[in-house]
């Protein structure tokens, strides 16, 4: 296939706390090619957000990498320095965050944040800088720009927010886009547009995206491929099409079974009992056994892991519960 | 722009007529100033001369008026002690007070805003944790105490710097400064240390807690995640955010250490506002007390408004006219 972007071996972040280690990514392996949108979806604190913030080097102290490796384009990044990190955020890899309302500095003009990220990663003079924030702001859809582009945040609507946030993370070509909830916080109506905004900006210039939401519409609507993760661990992986239509974990059948469609007529919508353990809680064998109608006494034992498309699930991997 | 201008002043003056209305009753009631003013051997028939002369016959709205228009042209009286004009008396103490009051405060925040972001990007640290345990030193010393060791320090056992008083000064029209002259600059800077130590801790740890604050906010990890250096991140894009707080601090505590310079002016004998306030109340001299009085509340007041125009200057959110969609020059 195309070239590999990012390539995410074995990762494993940790939080020490007082009462012990907690695990909030555990042994993590996906690749994104060359203009390819990965989904990952999970329930809040499955780790997918932790995920996105590893690679990007900004996870909160005390949170750290604890092993595993991240490849960016053939360059290992986990490894390298704040420094060196620095020039790798923003040029090599764009963000967009959850909520554009925050995102900003209230206190700086849209276009002096577009012009400081520009200059940073670029040798335009000052003028040239402000070109390109034009028309960057031109591309992600601003209307009247000459006018807008000294406008302060807050003068901004909620999706014209968005749009400035996703024009800062292209600001200098990156390779990779890591998109963090980044309609979560927008009006249903606003959603689509700025869902279908990112696909096509990163579909023009070949950038790979992580899509990391909890809203499987939008995963369905928008990625290639899609990771479910829970309780910290990869549960499935594969295309769209193949997980949307024959989930093989009972978990992303269950996730499929929870999104409402005007088209079934069911009374209720179906729900997976309990909850997702809190880290600190995972029960031993496959993390959602306590839930699963299906669990054998071997899901009770052994983990179920997967480094590539299929379900980490033993139903799936051996076709029946030992 | 111009209507925020105009509201605050408007309440600004409010607050002056009110200021004033206190003012003026200490004045009037507090004691007879025909008392005060008339030798033991003047006659029934002369003080009675006196008090009409005075106009304290006149109803009390026709006495405030005249306060207020008096006040309002600087004219606070005569000194009962000195038989000198109060405002002249004031006017020649106050640019020493104000000058130490200044250095201070530029003293405080140089030194305090860097040690709060210090102790706010490397907490924890070995460095931050000195600084904090020296800051609650430096909160809980009394000024005069600073100023005493400061003065056995450099003055006593260095002799580096004067003691006291304020060395030469030098006439810049009315205003007499003390910081053209070599041994007037020197002479500033124990006090003004001494003046500042509270005010850096104050700022130091305001500093710090707005900038543990904002250093969790969304918009300094974007600024991460776009790639800008970790320094520029501190020192640009949060500090900003924190100096609102520091801002309306700063404003009120310079109204403070105006009001309350006397102690270091008492310790350092230096001659400003502080040491005539405290020499009128020794002697009842209440015109020169009430024109303290009015004065420092005017510099509150004048301050509090600097304040808030400032706010709007800092935060675009603030102006009213940005608000308007499309309004391109903030």
């Amino acid at each position: 296939m195309t070239e590999t972007v990012l390539d995410v071996r074995n990762l494993r972040v940790e939080f020490p706390t007082r009462r012990g280690t907690l695990t909030a990514v555990d042994d993590i392996s996906l690749t994104i090619a060359k203009g390819e949108i990965l989904g990952v979806v999970g329930e809040s604190g499955a780790g997918k957000s932790m995920t996105g913030m590893a690679i990007l080097g900004l996870l909160e102290p005390p949170g750290r990498i604890a092993s595993g490796e991240i490849w960016l384009s053939g360059d290992r990044i986990d490894n390298l320095s704040e420094t060196q990190m620095q020039a790798v955020r923003g040029r090599r890899i764009g963000a967009i965050f959850q909520d554009p309302l925050t995102s900003l500095n209230p206190l700086f003009r849209v276009g002096d944040q577009l012009v400081e990220t520009i200059r940073l990663h670029t040798q335009l003079s000052k003028s040239a800088a402000r070109q390109r924030a034009i028309e960057l702001m031109r591309e992600v859809g601003i209307p009247a720009v000459e006018e807008r582009i000294d406008n302060y945040p807050h003068q901004f609507s909620g999706g014209m927010r968005q749009r400035i946030v996703i024009a800062l993370a292209l600001c200098a070509e990156p390779e990779l886009i890591i998109a963090d909830e980044p309609t979560t916080a927008l009006d249903v109506s606003i959603q689509a547009q700025i869902t279908a905004l990112l696909k096509r900006l990163c579909r023009e210039r070949g950038t790979a995206v992580m899509l990391v939401t909890h809203d499987m519409g939008v995963i369905a609507e928008t990625a290639d491929r899609v990771a479910v993760m829970y309780a910290g661990r990869l549960a499935e992986l594969g295309a769209v099409e193949d997980v949307v239509r024959r989930p093989q974990h009972p978990y992303t059948t269950g996730l499929m079974g929870s999104i409402p469609s005007l088209r079934r007529d069911e009374a209720e919508l179906q729900m997976i009992p309990g909850a997702m353990p809190r880290l600190g809680a995972i029960p031993e064998g496959c993390a959602f056994n306590p839930r699963c109608a299906f669990a054998g006494p071997k899901c009770r034992r052994d983990t179920p892991r997967i480094h590539g498309n299929g379900a980490a699930c033993w139903l799936a991997l051996e076709g029946a519960t030992a | 722009m111009l209507a925020f201008l105009i509201k605050r002043t408007a309440n600004a003056a409010f607050v002056m007529l009110a200021v004033a209305l206190l003012a003026f009753t200490i004045f009037r009631f507090f004691g007879d100033p025909v008392e005060m003013m008339v030798n033991e051997q003047a006659t029934q028939a002369d003080r009675a001369e006196l008090r009409e002369r005075l106009g304290l016959n006149d109803g009390f709205v026709t006495q405030y008026t005249r306060f207020v228009t008096n006040a309002v042209q600087g004219d606070f009286g005569i000194s009962y002690r000195n038989q000198q004009d109060v405002m002249v008396l004031i006017g020649d103490r106050f640019p020493a007070t104000f000058e130490l009051v200044l250095v201070a405060t530029v003293i405080s925040l140089v030194v305090g805003i860097p040690l709060g972001v210090i102790t706010a990007v490397h907490r924890d640290s070995r460095l931050a944790n000195a600084l904090q345990l020296g800051s609650i030193v430096g909160v809980s010393l009394p000024s005069f105490v600073v100023g005493i060791m400061l003065i056995l320090a450099f003055s006593v056992t260095l002799g580096w710097l004067p003691a006291f008083g304020r060395g030469e000064t030098v006439d810049v029209g009315w205003w007499s400064t003390g910081l053209l002259t070599p041994s007037g600059r020197a002479a500033l800077v124990l006090p003004a240390i001494s003046l500042s130590t509270f005010q850096i801790t104050l700022v130091m740890r305001l500093v710090r807690a707005e900038m543990l604050e904002t250093l969790r906010t969304d918009y300094v990890k974007f600024a991460r995640a776009r790639g800008v250096p970790a320094a520029r991140v501190q020192w640009v894009h949060a500090l900003r955010n924190c100096l609102m707080p520091v801002i309306t601090l700063t404003g009120m505590q310079i109204g403070n250490l105006i009001a309350f310079a006397l102690v270091t002016e008492t310790v350092f004998q230096w001659p400003g506002m502080g040491l005539l306030f405290i020499q009128a109340v020794t002697f009842v001299d209440i015109p020169v007390m009430a024109a303290y009085l009015m004065l420092v509340s005017f510099i509150f007041v004048a301050l509090n408004t600097a304040v808030d125009v400032t706010y709007a200057w800092v935060d675009p959110r603030l102006r009213d006219d940005t608000a308007k969609a499309g309004g391109a020059n903030g």
